[in-house]
């Protein structure tokens, strides 16, 4: 990549997105990603940076309800989309089932992967499809411990809090309190 | 056995949990300030050269960018940095924010830039041109020693780092002499590192008119942070506020501030405005501090029955070219902690650590734990030797309730350690001999499974600056209560457990609890986060106020209520009189009379109801371990699975249980990843190539197996009995888990004494 000489021109576009059920529409360098956008332009820092490359999962929003690194997203590319963060998870005081489970489960510790584990957990719950560890391929597997495990391990915990992230997803899951 | 108290002893849910949960922990990337910079760093690309120029002019000439300093723009001014936990003497590398002449790792910082947008910082970055000559890079320890080995600090004249020479004893000879046994071996320990979710990171502000300095960052110790800024920039310390808000884990990377956070810190000053700095991934794996790398030789004799007679240690530790702190040596640590668990009555500890051209060493979660990988393999092996079983092995050598106290070769003195119970209760808990019999019977259908067994003791360290803690409990006017701390979470759950500890000893309830942690400017001096310590002199410092408050308390209450202070008794945030609930004085009551209605207390009732105390707790407090992991390795993959893991722990009277299980997994999560996924790997010619979590794989939920904890609870001497164990679990689980893999691999006669043990690692070894 040639790093930009003094005087090249900074693109901008327009974005308009639904951001926790809030439209919002603002003007953008076209290099932002989605999760600058939502930490430095709309200020919600929830979303966390633990990569920026999409290798962590610190920064795991819902985009149209499937879970996404908003680090790899280019907020550009999203125009019109409906974006859920961790912020927008409770409704008002009502913790989100996950949340309430991660409390029950002691299921983080620092802090810093548990926004991005949330809405990985919160998109993965309503995914479907086989994984990597699905014996049977056709139709629906039960969400088992093992699927479970598999399909959050793209969120990374340094805190190594994962067997509880793990029960407290399972509890949401069989509980079936999940939408 | 102790009864839990109200609070103390009970698994309360953590009471920081509603706002990290929300999306509303404040973490520094979270902090913005008016007119406020972005800084990115220049680094080298080369590990080893002459800096025979910088030329910033393109990036000067990017619109928005502020500045472009190199050491010649920011190093004028700037005086010696050293930590106090190290002392100003210490060896140590030198110390200069940005590289001068010559650059020593890749990495190295060779300029800052400040501009008005990250991503604009990043370009201008990208257009610094550093004129290197390159040099032979110095990688090989023992190479790094010899005559002709280029030299990393040349202004020190040798790449020895420091050195603690062997000291042998006249019983030391004579056990050698005459050993019925004696075994050798070199136990390789790889290069891996803290990797916090969250990393480095701060905000400097500069205050030119009143000569005042903010930080907000994210470190484990504000007030080191503090005075490291102080000694370098040369301000009286109450010039200087570092406030720590919430901080994404640590494990050792951010006790110190190191050469970027200076850096940035300089900047700020020289500027005049405020800066930001937030290291990225790559960054923070090419350059954060990096851990571990050293090998360790071990020489045991025993007699025949199996019982040690005695232990020479020799150790070579790569500590990097800018270790942090001092010259990032673990050696003496090592040296005290060594005997462990076990008799061992005579002891040679000789070690050397060296400068190499490659990133810094950091403490790391247990920085001195080569002891215990290295003790706990050498068991293993001269059990083979000796035909026993290392379960039997261990109980012929472990120190037992009968031993106590017990003074260590290395002059530790162990008075309420139980190394005995845990490994007894291990070996039930994961069904030793159970497990023994599947073994051999799978075995003969050409399974490979293993069983391996850690004991180990932890120190808390509260030695030196490291000895006391203060804590100031206040009961504001609505009867509510502050709990200021100079010890602050990076994701330990103080803000519960310190919570918890007050009011168990204050009597109040745990919801009146506020927390006020990490900032200069309010709390009292704390030496940080690390060295297990929290549990030790921070939860001492925290029951001394709440008892000494709640003794003011009483006596206001008294002289209320005119009755007999040993009448009253304290319960639910109110004081009465013994068994007439009807007499009970709220909390808020109280304070409304102290800070309000004064004029009509009596004589001598007292109205300052605030109390501040330091607790100054003993050099050393040790807790106990045993790790025992079972594994089944995949001779065709070299796939390692882990089918069972049990630790059975004594640390004392637990304050949370769940809190303490919590940090046994994270530990013990951190030593599998060590063993069996991470590896921050160098070429031959010194270039990192483990920059990116594709290639440093840190273990996901996928690799976390469960953990079965068993709890044997013998309090310490101090008051509320309590030890610390933060570090314990990255400290055994190595060696418990390469124990297990080499049992699994002993019908093929083989027998790894290198980390990692990965997939290829194994099956290199299998072939042939
Ligand atoms: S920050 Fe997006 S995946 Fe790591
Ligand atoms: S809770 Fe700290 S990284 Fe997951």
């Amino acid at each position: 990549m040639t790093a930009p000489e003094a005087g090249d021109q900074v693109h901008t576009a327009t974005v308009t997105l639904t951001v926790n059920g809030e439209s919002r529409a603002l003007e953008v360098d076209t290099r932002t990603s989605l999760l600058d956008l939502l930490r430095e332009h709309l200020g919600l820092t929830g979303s966390k940076k633990g990569c920026d490359h999409g290798q962590c999962g610190a920064c795991t929003v819902l985009i149209g309800g499937r879970r996404a690194n908003a680090c790899l997203a280019l907020a550009v590319a999203h125009d019109g989309a409906e974006v859920t963060t961790v912020e927008g998870l409770a409704d008002g005081d009502a913790l989100h089932p996950l949340q309430d489970a991660f409390i029950r489960y002691d299921a983080f510790q620092c802090g810093y992967c548990t926004p991005g584990q949330l809405c990985s957990a919160a998109g993965m719950l309503t995914e479907g499809g086989p994984s990597a560890v699905t014996a049977d391929l056709t139709g629906d597997p039960a969400l088992t411990p093992g699927e479970i495990r598999e399909r959050m391990s793209g969120n990374l915990c340094r805190c190594g809090a994962y067997v509880n992230i793990v029960r407290a997803v399972t509890a949401v899951s069989t509980a079936g309190t999940e939408p | 056995m102790t009864v839990a108290g109200r609070y103390v002893g009970q698994s309360v849910r953590r009471q920081e949990d509603p706002r990290l949960l929300t999306g509303h922990g404040r973490y520094v990337d979270d902090i913005v300030v008016p007119g406020m910079l972005h800084a990115a760093f220049v680094r080298s690309s080369v590990p080893h050269g002459l800096l025979r120029g910088v030329d910033t002019e393109a990036a000067r000439a990017l619109p928005g960018v502020a500045a472009v300093l190199t050491a010649a723009e920011l190093h004028p001014g700037l005086h010696p940095m050293w930590q106090t936990m190290m002392g100003q003497d210490a060896p140590a590398a030198p110390f200069r924010p940005l590289a001068d002449a010559d650059v020593r790792y890749v990495g190295d910082p060779i300029a800052l830039v400040v501009v008005e947008s990250r991503y604009i910082a990043e370009d201008a970055a990208e257009l610094v041109v550093a004129d290197i000559e390159p040099l032979p890079p110095v990688l090989d320890t023992s190479a790094a020693l010899g005559d002709t080995a280029s030299l990393v600090h040349p202004e020190l004249g040798s790449n020895l780092a420091g050195e603690l020479p062997a000291a042998g004893s006249p019983e030391l000879d004579a056990a050698f002499a005459s050993a019925a046994l004696v075994a050798t071996e070199t136990f390789h320990q790889h290069r891996y590192a803290c990797v916090p979710m969250e990393t480095r990171g701060l905000v400097a502000q500069w205050d030119p008119a009143g000569e005042q300095l903010t930080v907000w960052a994210a470190t484990q110790g504000p007030h080191e942070f503090r005075a490291i800024c102080g000694r370098v920039l040369g301000l009286p310390e109450p010039r200087i506020r570092v406030i720590m808000g919430d901080v994404g884990g640590g494990f050792g990377q951010k006790m110190f501030p190191m050469r970027e956070e200076i850096a940035v810190v300089a900047a700020t000053r020289q500027l005049g405005r405020p800066v930001k700095w937030i290291e990225d991934r790559n960054e923070n794996l090419l350059g954060g501090g990096h851990a571990r790398e050293e090998q360790m030789t071990v020489s045991v004799a025993a007699d025949d029955a199996g019982h040690f007679t005695g232990v020479r240690v020799e150790q070579l530790e790569n500590v990097g070219a800018y270790p942090f702190p001092g010259n990032g040596s673990t050696a003496m640590a090592g040296s005290m902690i060594f005997p462990g668990p076990y008799r061992i009555p005579a002891l040679s500890y000789a070690a050397r650590a060296v400068y190499t051209t490659t990133c810094g060493r950091c403490a790391y979660r247990g920085p001195w734990m080569m002891e215990t990988v290295a003790r706990e393999q050498m068991v293993d092996l001269l059990a083979r030797r000796l035909g026993m079983d290392p379960l039997e092995l261990r109980r012929r050598n472990v120190i037992t309730a009968e031993d106590l106290p017990f003074t260590t070769a290395s002059g530790m003195v162990y008075e309420t350690v139980s190394p005995a119970q845990t490994l007894e209760q291990a070996a039930e808990l994961i069904g030793y001999d159970a497990f023994r019999r599947e073994q051999a019977a799978e075995r003969e259908r050409g399974r490979l499974l293993g069983i391996g067994l850690a004991l180990y003791i932890e120190p808390s360290q509260s030695f030196g600056p490291l000895g006391t803690d203060g804590a100031t409990v206040r009961l504001e006017p609505d009867g509510r209560v502050a709990l200021v701390m100079g010890t602050a979470s990076h994701g330990q759950s103080l803000e519960t457990t310190m919570a918890q500890v007050v009011a168990e000893h204050l009597g109040c309830d745990l919801g009146d609890i506020t927390f006020v942690q990490g900032d200069t400017a309010y709390v009292p001096y704390g030496a940080g986060t690390g060295g297990s310590r929290s549990a030790v002199v921070a939860a001492g410092a925290a029951r001394q106020a709440a008892l000494a408050l709640r003794e003011r308390i009483v006596t206001l209450a008294a002289a209320v209520l005119e009755a007999a202070p040993s009448d009253l008794e304290v319960a639910s945030s109110a004081v009465g009189v013994r068994g007439d609930p009807a007499s009970a004085l709220p909390f808020a009551k109280l304070a409304g009379l102290a800070y309000f209605g004064h004029a009509a207390l009596p004589e001598g009732a007292p109205v300052a109801l605030e109390v501040t105390e330091r607790f100054k707790a003993p050099p050393f407090t040790f807790s106990n371990a045993c790790h025992a992991a079972t594994v089944e390795v995949d001779a065709t993959t070299g796939q390692v699975s882990i089918l069972r893991y049990v630790v059975s722990e004594d640390c004392g009277v637990m304050i949370n249980p769940m809190v303490v299980e919590g940090q046994i997994a994270g530990g013990v999560l951190q030593g599998i990843g060590g063993v069996l996924y991470e590896h921050m790997v160098y070429d031959g010619d010194g270039n990192p190539l483990t920059t990116t979590f594709l290639d440093y794989l840190l273990p996901t939920a996928a690799e976390a197996p469960a953990i079965e904890y068993g709890h044997v609870e013998t309090a310490s001497r101090l008051p509320g009995g309590a030890k610390g164990m933060g570090e314990g679990g990255a400290i055994a689980s190595p060696p418990a888990l390469a124990n297990a893999i080499n049992d699994a691999l002993a019908p093929l006669g083989i027998h790894l004494t290198r980390q990692p043990m990965s997939p290829a690692a194994i099956v290199a070894a299998l072939t042939p």
